[in-house]
């Protein structure tokens, strides 16, 4: 097993499929057909590589595994592949995804269906491949990469002000990315190499780490995205299909809250320690600003796309704790918000399919008619909420448990959120399910499909699962995430020793 | 004889073309003289790689690792321009068989310009090359937009040719000098009369590569000039007056790096702000290559301006993947035609990839090649510019230019959005034009593979570089 390169198999497999799409014939009378089988089984097979990955994951040991290192552009810039305990969670949420998003566009796809599928295997390979990456020039040859089908998914099959969402999606996050590309280069010629396990321990002097981090936030910050820079995330949203938005939300929103633990927490701690506070401003502006706007929407994705905002600025808020339980508490965050917010993304989809529309006013009483939708719909909305017993409470309870220690008053800021998320979700959840029938469309509106079932039950029992038992994630991501701290307040110590007992207020 | 022997390719082109000047008066076939003359560029290409190292005609001209890979380069830019003539020779109402003969006559030209080692080689390839380019601008004398760009480069090069003339006197006088390498043994830094004459000679240079402030030509030429033309201009010209400039300033001027420096500086930071800006407003996709090639030039430029031997080899790796990239685009607008009509608007693209989806992939790698996006060659040039720049503690040029490269993503994705986003309007036939697919498949793998093996680029490239450093 060790010999063989798992990492580059999972990483490239989807591109095989796309190989294999680009020859099968799209208008012979079963091409349709063929052509979501093969994606659908590509994705399918591609989760069971990633299981049989996590069997093999070495859970007690904190180091990057399974590593690949081949020459590339230089001795310094290599192709360095390797997973720990944070990326591999990650990377089984990729692959766990795709085969649903596959899946949810099975009916509602309906012109280039080839090139649609492509672009999502693509999209696999360059979204697995930013979690493998051990090197910085990879890591952003796979970030920015992922820029390319996601511009030609939202705007080729996306709403109908898709132009002006991708085209906004597109520059604000290219706006970001590319002063990480300068930053990146900068620490080339700094340290001579890119290689991320070598800059993990390598000790840059802080008024460096500071010029590094910023742009390394402009980045991360778009993409996650943080107040004031969010603007984008709800118009693409709102314009992309379904399984697109279920991407955005459940996988590439990920990319940065993986790129602030792995990059701004381990290679910089200094600056990171130096602008939590900067951080802890931005996130619970986030919250409270992104739930309150949550509030008057009429769009339901737009509502959702907001509260995604607000539940990203818990993560950003656990990961610059800099304690064990608050960054646990992130990841755990971003697994529970990458299957909640997919799935209430996926249940809009299941209604838009049959009446064609996201305005929150043409709905009311679905439950007359959709029971079992309005269940599915329900964990869900909980999950939002962060009810007790479902993935979203712990997460946010962990984040703010840890943030309570740190600072109280940013503690209770954030707190409101909480209760935001439940004003808003529950009025949704009120306007679209109860009340009585009365909208003429929806006399005849059917419940879940088979195919809509499988998609959503699995997300159901997930959701609930980690409520009551997160000891598996845990116990995953334990290792790397003690290691990190324990680098993070090394460095801490060495440069300011005083700087711990400081940030204690 | 014996001493012509190091400057065979230049010789062998130059006799090609007498010879075929001759046949095609007697002999009425055309494709008979361009494929003679296909035949005689991959014959010098050849020639080129079995030179030895060594300077010739009292080292006034150089034959060193540079000089071949740029000869190299400029022969394959040549080489497209021919078969894209090929491709469009009678739709275009340009069917004459001087257009392969002048081609190689501008090749010589640029290929004495690429090893000139003195102030008056210079001057002679420079004026070799520009005299042809300006027939070939107005090749299509029956059509108004053609003559009319003709006249315009031949004024605007001729005043350009008459500002380097008069700086390299400047130099001359001086410094007592005409060779390069005698010239850097001399100067000294904070010398007024050699700074001028500096000034002039990159103002003249900067009008060849068409960079902002000397760009005005460009757009007009790029779209009066028939394709082909155009998309020669576009290739093999850039190319030599770019390691003109390199030589000139590298190998005369390397110890004074600071006298010079801010020029080219300058002229990096205007080219590629006035071109991210002013090619959004373009609907012309001839023009808004012309923007597109001010706005590369601008990049090629930071390379220059670090004067470091990363800093050549940077500019050495833009200008392949460049090449590659503009091989590709051009040879896709000759392919917008139907009924041997020629489409040059972007708004004609509507919806292609309804009806031509395999080319409409190409197109779209294209530009998000030239937009520097990832995985795509054209980040990787990109990527060694800003490494050479940042190497350099140039920071100003690397922020602006890649704040530039954000702005410049826009029209290049505004180009995909017409094919992909908007309704199907045409259908061309153009795309199955056997010469033109010769093209424009192998740039687009070259700038695909380019990220799964760029090791020869690179060591092609710091090859090169090694003759200055």
């Amino acid at each position: 097993m060790s010999t063989l390169p798992i990492l580059s198999i999972i990483i490239f497999l989807p591109f095989l499929g796309v190989l294999l799409l680009s020859i099968i014939n799209s208008s012979s009378e079963n091409g349709a057909r063929n052509l979501k089988q093969t994606a659908l089984w590509v994705t399918c097979l591609n989760f069971s590589v990633s299981i049989i990955l996590l069997i093999n994951f070495d859970k007690s040991n904190p180091d990057f595994q399974f590593v690949e290192k081949y020459y590339w552009l230089s001795s310094g810039i290599s192709y360095h592949l390797g997973i720990d305990g944070i990326s591999i969670l990650l990377i089984i949420l990729t692959t766990f995804l795709m085969p649903f998003c596959i899946l949810a566009s099975f009916e509602s796809i309906k012109t280039s269906l080839k090139e649609y599928l492509i672009a999502f295997l693509i999209l696999e390979t360059l979204m697995i491949g930013v979690f493998c990456s051990l090197d910085l020039v990879l890591f952003y040859l796979f970030f920015e990469g992922g820029l390319i089908p996601m511009f030609l998914i939202i705007g080729i099959w996306g709403g109908e002000r898709r132009v002006y969402s991708t085209f906004k999606f597109f520059l604000y996050t290219l706006a970001g990315s590319v002063l990480m590309l300068l930053a990146i280069i900068a620490i080339y010629m700094k340290t001579g190499t890119t290689d991320i396990t070598y800059l993990l321990n390598y000790d840059l002097e802080p008024s460096l780490q500071y010029i590094f981090w910023l742009a390394f936030f402009a980045s991360f910050a778009v993409k996650v995205p943080m107040w004031p820079v969010h603007t984008w995330l709800p118009d693409a949203h709102v314009e992309a299909p379904t399984a697109g938005s279920v991407i955005l939300a459940g996988v590439l929103l990920k990319m940065a809250g993986y790129g602030f633990i792995r990059f701004s927490l381990g290679m910089f701690p200094i600056a990171s320690s130096y602008f939590a506070p900067f951080i802890f401003t931005l996130s619970i502006i986030a919250i409270i600003y992104a739930s309150l706007v949550a509030l008057v929407q009429k769009d339901m994705k737009k509502l959702i796309a907001y509260s995604s905002v607000a539940h990203m600025g818990f993560v950003t808020l656990g990961i610059f704790t800099f304690t064990l339980q608050g960054i646990e508490g992130a990841m755990i965050q971003m697994i529970s918000h990458g299957i909640v917010s997919a799935a209430l993304f996926l249940c809009v989809g299941v209604v838009y399919d049959r009446i064609h529309t996201r305005e929150i006013d043409r709905y009311g009483g679905l439950v007359n008619r959709m029971p079992i939708y309005a269940f599915a719909f329900m964990v869900f909305i909980m999950g939002s909420i962060g009810l007790p017993g479902t993935s979203g409470f712990v997460g946010e309870f962990l984040v703010l448990m840890s943030l309570f220690s740190i600072n109280t008053y940013f503690a209770v800021f954030a707190t409101t959120g909480v209760v935001l998320a439940a004003a808003y979700s529950l009025w949704l959840y009120r306007k679209v399910i109860f009340g009585s029938l009365i909208k003429d469309d929806l006399q005849d509106i059917m419940d879940l499909t088979y195919r809509e079932m499988i998609i959503l039950f699995p997300l159901v029992f997930l959701t609930i699962f980690f409520g009551f038992y997160p000891q598996p994630l845990i116990d995953i991501m334990e290792p790397s995430t003690t290691q990190l701290i324990s680098n993070i307040t090394d460095d801490l110590t060495l440069v300011m020793p005083s700087t711990i007992e400081r940030r204690v207020y | 004889m014996s001493i012509f022997i190091p400057i065979v390719p230049e010789f062998f082109i130059f006799l090609s073309a007498v010879t075929l000047l001759v046949v095609g008066l007697f002999v009425k076939n055309i494709k008979l003289i361009i494929n003679l003359s296909i035949l005689a560029l991959l014959i010098a290409i050849v020639l080129v790689f079995m030179q030895s190292i060594q300077t010739v005609f009292n080292n006034s001209l150089v034959i060193d690792e540079f000089s071949k890979v740029m000869k190299v380069l400029i022969l394959m830019g040549s080489l497209s321009a021919i078969v894209m003539y090929h491709s469009s020779r009678k739709d275009l109402n340009i069917d004459l068989f001087e257009f392969p003969i002048l081609i190689l006559l501008a090749t010589i030209g640029m290929m004495i310009m690429v090893s000139a080692n003195d102030l008056i080689a210079i001057f002679i390839g420079l004026e070799l090359q520009s005299l042809t380019l300006y027939v070939l601008a107005a090749l299509n004398r029956n059509h108004l937009s053609s003559s009319e760009a003709g006249l315009k480069y031949f004024l605007l090069g001729a005043l350009s040719s008459g500002l380097l003339l008069f700086g390299l006197s400047y130099i001359y006088g001086f410094t007592g000098n005409t060779n390069l390498n005698l010239i850097s043994t001399t100067v000294t830094s904070g010398n007024i009369g050699l700074i001028i004459g500096i000034v002039f000679v990159c103002s003249g240079i900067a009008f060849k590569v068409s960079a902002v402030p000397f760009h005005m030509w460009t757009p007009d030429v790029y779209e009066g000039a028939p394709t082909p033309v155009t998309a020669f201009f576009a290739l093999a010209p850039k190319v030599a007056a770019l390691a003109l400039a390199v030589r000139f300033l590298v190998v005369g001027f390397g110890d004074i790096s600071f006298d010079w420096q801010q020029i080219i500086i300058f002229l990096s930071l205007a080219s590629m702000i006035f071109a991210a800006f002013a090619a959004i407003a373009q609907k012309n996709i001839k023009r808004l290559m012309a923007y597109s090639s001010i706005g590369h030039v601008g990049y090629a430029l930071i390379g220059l301006a670090c004067g470091t031997a990363q800093g050549i080899s940077s500019l050495i790796i833009y200008l392949t993947i460049y090449l590659a990239m503009n091989i590709g685009v051009f040879a896709f607008i000759l392919s917008m035609k139907n009924k041997g009509d020629y489409f040059e608007n972007i708004s004609d693209l509507a919806g292609l990839y309804k009806t031509h989806p395999y080319y409409s992939l190409l197109i779209t790698i294209f530009m998000f090649s030239l937009a520097g996006i990832p995985p795509l060659a054209g980040f990787f040039g990109k990527f060694y510019i800003f490494i050479a720049a940042i190497e350099s503690n140039l920071m100003l040029l690397a922020i602006v230019g890649i704040l530039a490269s954000v702005i410049s993503a826009f029209y290049y994705l505004r180009v995909i959005k017409v094919i992909y986003f908007d309704e199907n309007k045409n259908s061309f036939e153009g795309f199955n034009s056997r010469s033109l697919n010769i093209l424009i498949n192998p740039s687009a793998f070259l700038i695909l593979a380019f990220c799964v093996y760029p090791v020869p680029l690179i060591a092609i490239s710091n090859y090169a570089a090694s003759s200055f450093f």
